[in-house]
């Protein structure tokens, strides 16, 4: 059986469900980070100390780890513009550095993690830690998990190219606005955790 | 068509660049000692919703998208604003006032005199 309104859209949403499926995905994500952003506001106005993320973090590797993560938002969205104009060639020059640049934040956010380990700051030495590496942590999973969804549109998925534009295109759409989303939620991380 | 993604792959390209530039102001801003942790947090805040609603506007498309997806995302900044207010309503007094939560590691402050 098919699954309907994959590529056409509906008379009553005006969507196709692919867009209206990550977008309620991505919205219940929000949740997910809220309860964080939450709990990190409740923890910070309870303690009676709380540490400035320049003294505890290297904030060169983090700012360096926020323009990677730009830069991956950019060419993610140049993969899904060279699909619009036809070029997939350009189009998998485009979404392999996406990737590349993907690992490189994991390698940067390896090193700093490796870094804190070794001068023995664990999530169980303070509150900061903890919420620091949960936050983090979780922001990492996301960060893999889009690399082995586009890992898969670039090698094994990328067949449906040839068999059907308009869908693969919609799924390059849906993994971009994935994408974009685990870049916004850094954006927010970045000044929380370490600047301020 | 291809024009139309063209003057896309323009916009996309200066959100880039935005993005670029607000990242290293966020930096610097935040070395600099204004007015206290209230105002730098403030700062910080603005400058990381602005780059927050860029990514959002272009490189999502919220700014071309259909009715229902923003009826979603109010839905959605309701709760998420709801979800940042209501643990800290729980744990103001009727004073107003903080309370140390019993787990805190911090030892409870003291009782203010005259209650």
């Amino acid at each position: 059986m098919d699954i309907p309104y994959i590529v056409e859209e509906r008379a009553d949403t005006g969507l196709n469900n692919v867009k209206l499926g990550i977008w309620l995905f991505l919205a219940s994500e929000v949740m997910l980070f809220g309860a964080l952003f939450s709990s990190y506001v409740l923890l910070r106005l309870m303690a009676t100390e709380w540490p400035f993320g320049v003294d505890v973090l290297n904030v060169p590797l983090g700012t360096l780890n926020t323009a990677v993560l730009i830069g991956s938002s950019v060419t993610m969205v140049m993969a899904y513009a060279s699909l619009k104009m036809d070029d997939f060639a350009r189009f998998r020059r485009w979404l392999g550095l996406t990737i590349v640049l993907s690992l490189v934040f994991m390698v940067v956010k390896g090193f700093e993690y490796n870094h804190e380990f070794d001068i023995g700051n664990f999530p169980s030495t303070s509150t900061y830690l903890a919420i620091y590496f949960t936050m983090t942590g979780l922001h990492a999973l996301h960060i893999i998990g889009g690399v082995v969804v586009n890992t898969y549109l670039l090698f094994p998925g990328a067949k449906m190219w040839k068999t059907n534009k308009a869908q693969f295109t919609n799924r390059i759409e849906a993994a971009g606005l994935y994408w974009h989303f685990v870049d916004l939620v850094w954006i927010f991380l970045f000044p929380v955790l370490y600047l301020l | 068509m291809s024009e139309d993604v063209q003057a896309h792959v323009r916009t996309y390209l200066k959100v880039g660049g935005a993005l670029a530039v607000l990242t290293v102001l966020t930096v610097l801003v935040s070395y600099i000692d204004f007015w206290g942790v209230p105002f730098a947090v403030f700062v910080a805040l603005v400058i990381a919703a602005t780059k927050g609603s860029l990514v959002v506007s272009f490189f999502m498309h919220l700014l071309e998208e259909k009715k229902l997806i923003y009826v979603t995302l109010v839905l959605t900044v309701v709760f998420f604003i709801a979800l940042i207010f209501l643990p800290l309503l729980g744990h103001a007094n009727r004073h107003g006032e903080y309370y140390t939560l019993p787990n805190a590691d911090a030892p409870a402050a003291a009782p203010a005199a005259g209650h």
